[in-house]
């Protein structure tokens, strides 16, 4: 197998000159006779270290960064292909402080994965939640997005699982039976670039969440409206729609999506003023009601979400149902969750479920492991002592509580 | 007249699309540098749209222009977050250097590079971060000499 290095394609890194590192790595390598493979891949979003070149060793990732085109020759030189000393040199990636004490849900794929592989996004992982999704009842998808509490990301933190019931109820017209997904890419807002930053790096999740909530409120086709100062991004999606057509058409599921280029109009960022661009006209703010979700794209009723919010479905789902009464069982163990803030539910509920420890027979539960309140190992039920978030310590690092 | 026949070409490629009208022209743009004037009628025609409507959204939407910009499109973000780091004093370094150059100038808010201002963009493909008025003269010296 080529030995991988990974020259990241996000727009951040290109503006600090990853395309001239890209080249000059494959120049230098060809020059010393080295076959290697590079990969494009996303930002893990350090931009005080890009561009970050990462190269795959036996001992893991390796990265190096700040790198510029002028260094890649004594990179080469520094043996860095079987990760040598450098100057850049800065060790594992995965044990740079800045990342080590992250829990990636929505993000955990962005800068691991090939933004053009749908294979790569398969093994690391992905997929997993689609594959669930299609055995399930379109209720039961909802259900789960409902009790895991995701709420939208685009600003409101509306909880999503309600939308979708509202979107499920609702009946199409005869003449036009079809049900739309519209993801919100719109990003307008200085200093957010979290979309930005997905749809480059990891496009297939946004992908595998459209196609998801296409099944559970019956939905075939899906339109991501994408702002016009994002054309690294377009291109990205446009790219994983091309190697992702397969998998999103598979058997029952048939799901089309499509990418629409906005034009340069803030307002179009609110959901209305966005279905009236879609449609071709000036984004001008429709009244509600109706609610998009009864009437929304060629007035049909419509999802529509935030990048984030979509990207996030996928995890969920693949994690199986975690059932009301475990959650409520846990909550009750875990004096510190009633007080976790209501709005980032998800992510905190998650975070703590993985993070407990079985009183009786110690094992720290995966999230799957607390299903049905019981550990998997001892079977006893609901003696779930909490270390969240960093495990083993015994005060919530959030409440500042102690625990007893 | 040339361009009327690219238009049509244009047009009926995605006249089927539902919501045609921005996909349209937006290849109109991309093909020709701008929505030339002339192309309203034709538009109007085949999406069955009134040339009132077509003018309402070219006029409406920042992106589009309907007159031909210079020889390379010039972007700077004047967007909150640049601006918090030299993004204004840029950009008015940039509307005297570029003053009767063949470039075109414009402002853009938010390239989604907001860690690394001042951020400008070049013909919606090339992108630059921390970009300082030196590093700006640079950068339009090197497109001034690959005429
Ligand atoms: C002026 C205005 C601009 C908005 N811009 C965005 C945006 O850029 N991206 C976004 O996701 N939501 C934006 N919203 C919120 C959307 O209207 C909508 O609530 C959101 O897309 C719903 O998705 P969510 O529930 O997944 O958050 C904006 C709202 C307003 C009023
Ligand atoms: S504010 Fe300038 S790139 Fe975001």
């Amino acid at each position: 197998m080529k030995a991988r290095v990974y020259v990241p394609r996000d727009a951040a890194a290109l503006a600090l000159g990853a395309d001239a590192v890209a080249v000059a790595i494959a120049a230098e390598a060809a020059r010393r006779g080295i076959d290697i493979q590079v990969v494009r891949n996303g930002s893990r979003g350090m931009f005080w270290l890009e561009p970050l070149i990462e190269v795959a060793t036996p001992r893991g990732r390796i990265a190096y960064g700040p790198v510029a085109a002028s260094d890649v020759r004594s990179l080469f030189a520094a043996g860095c292909m079987s990760g040598g000393v450098h100057r850049l040199y800065l060790g594992a990636t995965d044990a740079l402080p800045w990342l080590k004490r992250q829990q990636r849900l929505a993000c955990r794929h962005i800068g691991v994965v090939d933004p053009r592989s749908l294979d790569d996004y398969l093994a690391d992982g992905g997929g997993e939640g689609l594959r669930r999704a299609r055995g399930m009842a379109p209720a039961g998808i909802v259900a789960q997005v409902t009790d895991a509490g995701l709420r939208g990301r685009g600003g409101a933190a509306f909880p999503v699982g309600i939308k979708w019931q509202t979107v499920l109820d609702a009946p199409t017209s005869p003449d036009c039976a079809q049900k739309y997904i519209v993801c919100n890419a719109d990003e307008g807002d200085s200093g957010t670039f979290s979309d930005r930053l997905l749809m480059e790096g990891d496009p297939f999740s946004l992908l595998e969440g459209m196609a998801i909530a296409g099944l559970a409120v019956g939905a075939t086709r899906g339109y991501i409206y994408v702002r016009s100062e994002y054309p690294h991004a377009i291109e990205a999606l446009n790219a994983a729609l091309v190697g992702g057509r397969d998998w999103l058409g598979d058997q029952a599921g048939n799901f089309a999506i499509e990418v629409r280029k906005g034009a340069g109009s803030y307002v179009c960022g609110e959901e209305t003023a966005l279905l009236e661009s879609l449609e071709g006209r000036r984004g001008i703010v429709r009244a509600k009601p109706p609610l998009p979700a009864v009437s929304g794209l060629f007035g049909q009723p419509t999802v529509i979400n935030n990048v984030i919010t979509l990207a996030s479905v996928p995890g969920i789902l693949a994690r199986g149902r975690i059932s009301t009464v475990a959650l409520a069982a846990v909550a009750r163990a875990v004096p510190c969750l009633s007080s976790w803030p209501a709005t980032s539910s998800t992510v905190v509920w998650l975070k703590c479920l993985s993070a407990l420890r079985c009183a009786s027979c110690c094992t720290t539960s995966a999230v799957a492991r607390v299903r049905a309140g019981r550990c998997a190992r001892c079977r006893s039920a609901a003696h779930w002592a909490p270390t969240c978030p960093s495990r083993n310590s015994t005060r919530c690092s959030t409440t500042r509580r102690s625990l007893p | 007249m040339a361009n009327l026949a690219a238009i049509e070409r244009i047009v009926a490629a995605k006249r089927t699309l539902p919501g045609a009208l921005l996909p349209v022209l937006h290849d109109i743009q991309e093909a020709l540098g701008h929505i030339p004037p002339e192309s309203v009628p034709l538009i109007a025609r085949e999406l069955n749209l009134s040339r009132a409507e077509i003018h309402g959204v070219i006029s409406y939407y920042h992106h589009f222009r309907q007159t031909l910009p210079g020889r390379h499109l010039v972007r700077i973000c004047c967007a909150e977050a640049c601006q918090a780091v030299g993004g204004e004093a840029l950009a008015e370094h940039a509307r005297t250097r570029l003053e009767g150059s063949d470039l075109t100038l414009e402002p853009v808010y938010c390239l989604g590079l907001c860690a690394i201002g001042p951020a400008l963009q070049i013909d919606e493909t090339t992108l630059h971060a921390h970009v300082t008025p030196e590093k700006f003269d640079a950068l339009m010296a090197a497109l001034a000499a690959d005429k």
